[in-house]
């Protein structure tokens, strides 16, 4: 290979890793000091890019030159800066103590909000900016032409990791910061301001994401997609480098830029996968990233399924509504069904992400990802295979469980918000894959003619068999749930420690857990690519995987039957709210913030609370 | 041969020494204190023989077998029970169904897919708590509980194990001190019954004088005493140790006269 063309691929990947670091220094440190990975820093780096690429050029037009350029980035990156200190105020500060769920849900929340806001403000269109005066023209290195743009980012890194550097250790912010990340409670019970440190962490936060969002203006046009794909990045970087640590996030967004710039060359539609697949040897290895401590973990018993006393209605009443299902076609026109068929699938999905969360309070933020692989394995054993529905739904099954128990036996050493962010990971090279392996998997446009066989076939017909498979399917679950095997779990999640000193392996009842709740959720996308006649990598998208989560959310996590009436309410909220307005996604994210902040017990445990009130 | 015999164990974090050639051993039925000052190393030792923790140097035998780099579940299955410092148990389920669980992880259980939990081995499970006093509670919520009911609890499950070997780390912590006289003479009583040596470390000295067969004193990590309670009270190093007090390890009735 020529060394030149080597030389400028480096250089490719310096300028990348600057820009990881810039956005992901900020994530990390807000870690460090609040414990809350906040999902929205890539909304802040986003919004830093449309603010930039809109007052940029406006500002160009006064005086034109590379002073109005670099005081118009920092300026839009600190609009960034007070966005995220109104974000502390308004909702972090109420969500601190939460379990690291509701945290995660509540800033995905802000996520949806302002993705909303973004197309409100700078409208659907993607802005270029101006390039940036006096950098116009390439230089030579090596015989090669290479954007002088790229050179100034390259220096931003370690300018910034530098100036972060001297803010941490030179001020008394800075000592704040570092003592918070090391102890916080030590920190609180010294008489420290809590709130004014938490308010200035956030504001630092968001800055840096500002500016890692001003500063692609000239590169990259502003879009409504960069908020989820360099926050997904931003993640990997944080958790490569330890979560909390400003030289492991440096240290991991180079190898990262490196990996990227030359893993294009090997693999020119893999990128993702390579970098995704870094970031599980390293937790493989370092279970707590480069430079990251391990989390102390517990206090978060209090979130799942507790046991109830059996009661004989409650039989009678499971019956009652399967009939009442069952007779739905009898009055139901075919929409309608069609709508019941999404919602008995959207019901199992949920189920089976409650034997993770709610029995195993193992919270896994990828759950699109046996969804998806369900969906996408009876969409092959049917295109690949030309094998009927009959095969082709155990298929699905089969594929998302052999999924599941890869993903699991990587993720099971792994705790909390580490685990968190794995198994999000891990779906996301499932994405990756599903998006860029067009040759099998039709990348975008997905794969199309899965239909049911002619028995099953008919809106009707079909949901009954889904309604019959659902009802098996949560049956079975909630056997396990009563039996040893889901006591167990719970036994590892009420206490490890005790659960090990009663001879309890605890990775290996995690490792099952997964490949029985990813079965279950393979299932329920097998289903489901037959109800729509195909299948495209959005079912194996983050939101995918956060509908799951919110579908529990609402329904209650402590209780068994809440995923079930919490798919049911979303989706019916969903049908009848989206024709009616073009903000879904503004209602749908301020109703999951609303839900955290006020509602945490869900639907059916509020009621169930409420009941035991009474009593 | 010796229910446990732990020789030469040693344990460094980094340069501080936590435990030094620490060797004793530990008969059926035998009640033995593991008592030192804050920072002795007791938890270290403890983890040691627990699991918790993998000595640097050193053996831990059970009836002779060589358990030193045994997982905790190993060690709960060759007979090891425990109890911990902060109460360890399942507080989402009902005071009987922490039993059974334990019950049903004996019996090698745990990875069956149907079949209630709620009905297994239940008998027993009541029978146990009934030696313990609570069987009363038994359809509880382990998370409505008093702690020292809790620790009691704790108690039938680290039985339910069926051990040989009971290790106790500070059992009577947190507890109202009638409650923990009444919860070590129980101990001590199930220990001598179904001949089970216990290790227990404790800071209340009226406990470890009063229920102690034995008394190892710990100070830097390296064992300065062993022998009966009243021959421990008496030796001038172990006096020094705590605190230099003289008078530290006195009967209550001598510490105050009024």
């Amino acid at each position: 290979m020529d060394p030149s063309f080597i030389v400028i691929q480096a250089l490719n990947g310096l300028a990348s890793a600057s820009s990881l670091f810039i956005t992901a220094c900020g994530l990390t440190l807000v870690f460090g000091v609040t414990r809350i990975v906040n999902f929205a820093h890539g909304s802040l780096y986003m919004i830093g890019a449309y603010t930039a690429a809109t007052l940029v050029p406006w500002l160009l037009q006064f005086y034109f030159g590379p002073v109005t350029f670099w005081a118009g980035i920092l300026a839009s990156a600190f609009v960034v800066g007070l966005i995220g200190v109104l974000i502390e105020v308004l909702l972090l500060r109420r969500i601190y103590g939460a379990p690291e769920l509701f945290q995660l849900l509540a800033t995905f929340g802000v996520v949806l909000v302002i993705q909303d806001a973004v197309v409100q403000v700078f409208g659907p269109q993607d802005i270029l900016g101006p390039r940036a005066p006096g950098l116009r023209a390439p230089v030579e290195i090596l015989g090669r032409r290479f954007p002088s743009y790229e050179l100034v980012l390259i220096a931003a890194g370690p300018l910034v990791l530098g100036l972060v550097w001297l803010l941490l250790r030179k001020t008394r912010f800075g000592v704040l910061v570092r003592a918070a990340t090391q102890d916080r409670e030590m920190v609180a019970s010294l008489g420290v301001n809590q709130a004014v440190l938490f308010t200035g962490t956030l504001f630092l936060g968001a800055f840096l994401a500002g500016l890692g969002g001003a500063l692609q203006i000239p590169r990259v046009a502003a879009n409504t997609g960069m908020d989820l794909s360099v926050i997904a990045e931003s993640f990997v970087v944080t958790v490569v480098g330890g979560m909390g640590s400003v030289p492991g996030a440096f240290l991991a967004a180079l190898i990262i830029g490196q990996l990227q710039a030359f893993g294009i060359l090997v693999f020119p539609k893999g990128t993702l996968v390579v970098v995704f697949l870094l970031m599980a040897v390293v937790l493989a290895i370092r279970p707590n990233g480069f430079f990251g401590r391990p989390e102390i973990v517990g206090g978060t018993h209090a979130v799942g399924i507790a046991s109830r006393t059996p009661q004989p209605w409650h039989k009678v009443a499971a019956l009652v509504v399967l009939v009442l299902l069952a007779c739905l076609p009898l009055v139901a026109d075919p929409y309608l069904l069609k709508v019941a068929t999404e919602i008995l699938i959207f019901a199992l999905f949920a189920f089976s992400l409650q034997l993770l969360i709610g029995v195993g309070g193992i919270v896994s933020f990828g759950h699109a990802a046996f969804f998806g692989l369900g969906a996408y394995g009876a969409a092959l054993g049917v295109k690949l295979l030309s094998a009927p529905m009959e095969a082709a739904l155990p298929l699905a099954i089969v594929l998302a469980a052999f999924g599941a128990a890869l993903i699991g036996a990587f993720v099971v050493r792994l705790s909390g918000i580490y685990l968190a962010m794995m198994t999000l990971a891990a779906a996301q090279i499932i994405y990756a894959v599903a998006f860029q392996w067009v040759d099998v998997t039709g990348g975008d446009n997905g794969i199309v003619g899965v239909w049911p066989s002619d028995w099953a076939g008919g809106q009707t017909r079909y949901y009954l068999l889904a309604l019959g498979l659902t009802a098996l399917a949560i049956l079975l679950v909630r056997i396990v749930i009563d039996a040893p095997f889901g006591y167990a779990l719970r036994a590892a999640r009420d206490s490890e420690a005790r659960a090990e000193a009663i001879g309890l392996n605890v990775r290996r009842l995690r490792w099952r857990a997964f490949i029985l709740s990813g079965a279950t959720a393979g299932l329920a996308g097998g289903i489901y690519a037959f109800s729509r006649g195909s299948v495209d990598p959005s079912l194996l998208g983050i939101p995918t995987s956060v509908d799951a989560l919110t579908m529990l959310l609402l329904g209650g996590i402590q209780t068994i039957t809440g995923p079930l009436v919490g798919a049911g309410v979303l989706h019916a909220l969903r049908d009848q709210v989206m024709p009616l307005t073009s903000h879904w996604r503004l209602i749908l994210g301020l109703s999951i913030i609303a839900m955290v902040l006020i509602f945490p017990r869900g639907l059916v445990g509020t009621v169930a609370a409420w009941r035991e009130a009474r009593a | 041969m010796s229910l446990l015999a732990v020789r030469n164990l040693g344990k460094s974090f980094g340069a501080v020494v936590a435990a030094r050639d620490v060797g004793f051993t530990l008969e059926r039925g035998e009640m033995l204190a593991l008592i030192g000052p804050n920072g002795a190393g007791k938890s270290t030792v403890f983890n040691m023989i627990g699991g918790q923790l993998r000595p640097d140097r050193g053996q831990v035998l059970l009836d002779g077998r060589d358990i030193t780099s045994a997982s905790p579940q190993r060690r709960f299955r060759q007979g090891v029970g425990r109890t911990f410092q902060v109460a360890q148990t399942f507080l989402s389920m009902t005071v009987a169904e922490n039993v059974q669980m334990a019950l049903i992880s004996g019996r090698r259980e745990t990875q069956e897919l149907s079949g209630p939990v709620r009905v297994r081995h239940r008998d027993e499970a009541l029978a146990l708590l009934g030696l313990v006093g609570m069987q009363d509670a038994a359809d509880r919520a382990c998370s409505a509980l008093a702690y020292g009911d809790v620790k009691r609890v704790e108690l039938a499950i680290a039985l339910a194990g069926q051990p040989k070997l009971l290790l106790m780390d500070e059992p009577t912590a947190g507890m109202a001190p009638r409650e923990r006289a009444a919860l070590m003479d129980l101990t001590a009583s199930i220990a001598a019954s179904r001949s089970i040596g216990v290790l227990f470390t404790e800071h209340d000295m009226d406990v470890v004088f009063g229920h102690a067969d034995r008394v190892l004193v710990l100070l830097r990590g390296e064992i300065i005493a062993a022998g009966a309670p009243d021959a421990i009270r008496q030796d001038a190093r172990v006096r020094q140790a705590y605190l230099g007090d003289e008078h530290a390890l006195d009967p209550p009735a001598a510490r105050s006269p009024a």
